[in-house]
């Protein structure tokens, strides 16, 4: 028992480390896939390629001045942030990062906690990730920050129906809230995204909208409200909230991958006669090449296409997403009864 | 042991959010108040097995219901205390309709003695796992529970309509 608790405090802080080392490098990768995409250099000074600007810009933030706008609400100017990053860290708690490591002669599974409620845990720390911006942007007392404060609550809010409901179909086939779950589902069968198409992409474009990324980032719209919710932040307030945006990238990408990409499945991973500790690694290596695939589509949308306007935004979500998702649902239902699925 | 610890702390923090809400001159720290609350008594709902509950909790209350009452609160940047006047009447209604929910509440808290002799024999530890509550809501009180739905169907067309009424 001392054994696996032991274990899963190592698993906690190699989760939170990566997490952060991968959101440091996502800055960097987004800089260098923004310069080709626009036919530029991008950052090369820092280091091979500018693979020490993530230091760079660290050092940077850390070093700045700190500042607190005179008529703003000291307490919550400072919560705002924390929180953000707070919620950013929690959700990687639940998400299968390989199969299980054999240390001994005891397998531990490479995951912290496969509660059976998984699922419902994701969707209440996603639903809890607005307050960040919102009383950040509340607490700053400047009417841009509000602003966007306001657009980042009632667009989390519209998404997260059509994600909701969208991964209803999904808990309808597999039966299970769990991830670790859903994770060997699939290595059973084939990956969930043959069986529900529809409902990945409902969930890939309300993953954009909650991580507030391009085309959806209208919470910090500079061309209409200078900086958004995070106007009046600097210094290291300002890099958690960066920050923790891509923290929720990372961590998105890692659900969709878990939830309808095999997870840290990959084919044909029993034929090829590893076993143990040695197929293990190279599930999370898989595992790892599906997300840094997902974080690729991240930075490509947002280089390619346009931002959308405020009510174009609400009627995708609730006119177009809404009923597809509830239409996905209706598909599912009717084509388990038809194979006889349904009890 | 360790769920006992729990429940003092969790019981320690909903009682004094619940007391800051009401407290708090600010709207803002009310509403911040409020949602410690919720997180208390959702802890409360794990204690006690209803793992489904206590996340559904989490995402209604505190992840939306909550959300669109800061919303609001911002929306309209109450962040100034505007003392009210109110006539003597308004308030000792107001008194009398908390005495009244009081007495409701009051009521319902003696008769859990009673309960928890009932319960402490049977209690089913997975009872409050999503199957089991699946398959309670969706076989033994389906009616009821569509019947629900079909309340907050009739709720909502009311609420659209009232704030579409020049176009009706």
């Amino acid at each position: 028992m001392d054994a696996l608790l032991i274990y899963k405090f190592i698993l906690c802080v190699i989760v939170f480390v990566i997490s952060l080392g991968m959101a440091a490098y996502m800055t960097w990768g987004e800089r260098k896939l923004a310069a080709i995409l626009q036919d530029r250099v991008g950052p090369d000074r820092a280091g091979p390629l500018g693979l020490l600007q993530p230091i760079a810009d660290g050092v940077k933030m850390f070093m700045k001045e700190e500042m607190l706008p005179t008529q703003s609400n000291r307490f919550l100017f400072i919560l705002g942030p924390c929180l953000f990053m707070i919620t950013a860290c929690m959700t990687g708690a639940v998400i299968p990062w390989g199969s299980g490591i054999t240390i001994g002669d005891v397998t531990y599974p490479m995951q912290i906690a496969d509660i059976n409620i998984g699922l419902l845990y994701l969707l209440g720390v996603v639903s809890i990730g607005v307050y960040g911006i919102m009383i950040g942007g509340w607490a700053s007392n400047n009417k841009y920050s509000l602003l966007g404060a306001l657009r980042a609550s009632s667009q989390m809010i519209s998404y997260e129906v059509a994600m909701g409901l969208a991964l209803i179909a999904l808990v309808m086939m597999t039966g299970t809230l769990s991830l670790g779950e859903i994770s060997r589902q699939q290595d059973a069968g084939l990956a969930n995204v043959v069986y529900q198409p529809l409902g990945f992409l409902i969930f890939i474009i309300c993953a954009f909208a909650e991580t507030n990324r391009a085309p959806f980032d209208l919470p910090e719209c500079e061309s209409e409200l200078v900086g958004g919710y995070h106007t009046e932040y600097s210094s290291m307030k300002l890099g958690l909230f960066l920050f923790a945006e891509y923290i929720n990238m990372f961590i998105s990408s890692a659900v969709m991958a878990t939830l309808y990409w095999g997870g840290y499945n990959f084919p044909f991973q029993h034929e090829l006669g590893l076993e143990g500790n040695t197929l293990a690694i190279l599930q999370t290596v898989a595992l790892f090449a599906k997300i840094i695939i997902f974080i690729f589509i991240f930075m490509w949308v947002r280089w390619t296409l346009p931002r959308f306007r405020y009510d174009q935004l609400m009627h995708l979500g609730w006119r177009v997403l809404l009923p597809l998702s509830l239409a996905n649902i209706f598909i599912t239902g009717i084509v388990m009864y038809f194979l006889g699925k349904l009890n | 042991m360790l769920s006992e610890y729990a429940f003092w702390f969790l019981s320690f923090v909903a009682v004094f959010s619940a007391a800051g809400m009401i407290f708090s001159k600010n709207p803002v720290y009310s509403v911040l108040s409020l949602i410690i609350t919720f997180f208390a008594v959702a802890g409360h709902y794990f204690l006690l097995g209803a793992q489904f509950l206590a996340a559904v909790h989490i995402i209604v209350y505190a992840g939306a219901i909550m959300v669109l009452f800061l919303y609001v609160i911002m929306m309209l940047n109450l962040n100034k205390l505007e003392e009210e006047k109110r006539s003597i009447w308004s308030k000792s209604l107001s008194v009398a309709t908390g005495g009244i929910l009081m007495l409701v509440l009051l009521a319902a808290v003696r008769r859990t003695d009673e309960l928890n002799a009932i319960a402490a024999g049977e209690y089913d530890a997975a009872m409050g796992l999503t199957q089991n509550l699946g398959n309670v809501l969706y076989r033994e009180f389906l009616m009821p529970f569509e019947l629900a739905s079909v309340l907050f169907l009739g709720a909502m067309v009311g609420a659209v309509y009232l704030s579409k009424k020049e176009l009706a």
